[in-house]
């Protein structure tokens, strides 16, 4: 025998099913008068640092049919870089800026929309600079565990091309599955559950 | 028990999820899984302070009654119909200290099994005063508790006869992006658990175990509510002492 690690077994994920919004945003589903507002919905006000832009976008299965009850949540830095959280210790961060959001897929035609700012670079592990990014969490009927991307964005191709985790990516035309392609301030990103253009998805 | 980890910030990346303890992404017998699962690898990657770093809320953002389901969508002096419930717990991470600060979010049922949404279609009535939701930020020792009425069981389209055990649908932050987690809480002593197929997805019957409440003899107020006890663990950090160097250190 030798000693006890002490360390407890993660409680196991189930799928969010068809009524997430129920519990995560019941405005959203006209639940009214329980909450004020549902959480993540602004992630900026008028007094929040950087450039405003728009990540929007769409779920895909396998059959190329749009997810209409699916749920993004993001997470991002700052426009200069830091996260709003306790555990960032290299700065302060914009205490105008949430850095979180949450969005239902739309009910009519599947989409997602957030209006944030461009986040600033923050370091990989090892110090080089990753390349811009968002982190998403997607979750929906039929995913039984939630599923970690990120959206680079399609005007920084000198950053995207030394950022280490694509660079990790062994099958080069997957990385285009992580980049939002920019069309006026707006940033759009389809993610693909499955099939010939599956999204790449991270085990963090 | 150290709970330093939690007082002052962290900033050690998350243990590897050990992926077979959960369900695999694709899962025949719930059919909805079969198109929706990944099917290539996924990238490995050892948490960065984009993941590690994660939203915090505020207890302020709290209202009265937001952990209260029997009252928080009901006409004023009436109440939600059903067995009235606690259910109360612990947020720990997997080096079993107390996750302070937590927001849970939960959402169900009502006690006939009837959830409040447009696509749902079950022929069990709706009742006035049960809206579904509730939410709770966990205190200094990673407690919580909420008042509901217990959820009913329901059927719904996947095999010809498959029905849902009663359950309570969490979703959980902790300090760190990568804890993010969604489960889903069962009651001691149905029999329906294992009749499940989302409850069936997970291959390892001691995680399916973890997520079944006991009744909490206890805690249950008399002439008032039964109680039930689900403690939930979230992963744990490694201690910044094991990372590597970070920039500018």
């Amino acid at each position: 025998m030798v000693q006890d690690l002490h360390r407890l077994k993660e409680t196991p994920s189930q799928t969010a099913g068809p009524y997430v919004h129920i519990g995560l945003t019941p405005n959203f589903c006209d639940i009214r008068g329980v909450y004020e507002t549902d959480l993540g919905t602004a992630m900026v006000n008028e007094r929040t640092l950087g450039e405003r832009i728009s990540l929007r976008g769409r779920i895909f299965d396998g059959g190329e049919t749009v997810l209409r009850d699916g749920m993004v949540e993001i997470w991002q830095a700052d426009a200069a870089g830091f996260h709003n959280s306790p555990s960032e210790l290299r700065g302060t961060a914009d205490p105008n800026f949430t850095g979180w959001g949450r969005c239902p897929t739309s009910g009519e035609d599947g989409i997602f929309h957030f209006d944030t700012i461009k986040p600033g670079r923050v370091p990989y592990k090892d110090g080089r600079w990753m390349a811009p990014h968002i982190t998403l969490w997607i979750v929906a009927r039929g995913i039984n565990i939630g599923l970690h991307t990120r959206a680079y964005f399609s005007d920084e191709a000198d950053a995207n091309a030394a950022d280490p985790l694509l660079s990790r990516i062994e099958h080069r035309a997957r990385v285009e599955t992580m980049i939002a392609q920019r069309e006026g301030n707006i940033y759009t990103i389809d993610i693909h559950l499955q099939g010939p253009k599956e999204t790449v998805f991270l085990d963090i | 028990m150290p709970t330093q980890s939690n007082q002052r910030p962290e900033t050690g990346a998350f243990f590897a999820r050990d992926r077979a303890w959960h369900a695999p992404a694709l899962t025949p017998e719930y059919k909805t899984s079969i198109l929706r699962s990944p099917q290539r690898p996924l990238l490995s990657l050892d948490g960065t302070i984009s993941e590690i770093t994660g939203p915090v809320f505020g207890h302020s953002m709290i209202g009265e009654l937001d952990n209260d389901l029997i009252h928080n969508y009901a006409r004023s002096g009436e109440s939600a119909i059903g067995e009235r419930i606690i259910v109360h717990g612990r947020v720990l991470d997997e080096n079993a200290r107390p996750v302070r600060g937590a927001l849970l979010e939960f959402w169900q049922a009502n006690a006939g099994g009837r959830y409040r949404h447009k696509k749902e279609t079950y022929l069990a009535a709706i009742d006035p005063n049960f809206g579904g939701c509730g939410r709770t930020i966990t205190d200094d020792e990673g407690h919580y508790a909420f008042r509901t009425v217990k959820p009913g069981p329901y059927p719904w389209p996947n095999g010809v006869n498959d029905w849902r055990p009663a359950h309570i649908h969490f979703s959980v932050f902790g300090h760190g992006f990568a804890q993010r987690l969604i489960t889903q809480m069962y009651f001691e002593g149905d029999p329906m658990i294992w009749k499940c197929p989302i409850v069936q997805t997970i291959p390892d019957r001691a995680a399916i175990e973890q997520l079944i409440a006991p009744l909490d003899w206890g805690q249950t107020i008399p002439m008032d509510a039964r109680a039930f006890k689900f403690d939930i663990v979230l992963r744990g950090r490694r201690s910044t002492l094991f990372e590597n160097r970070l920039e500018g250190n």
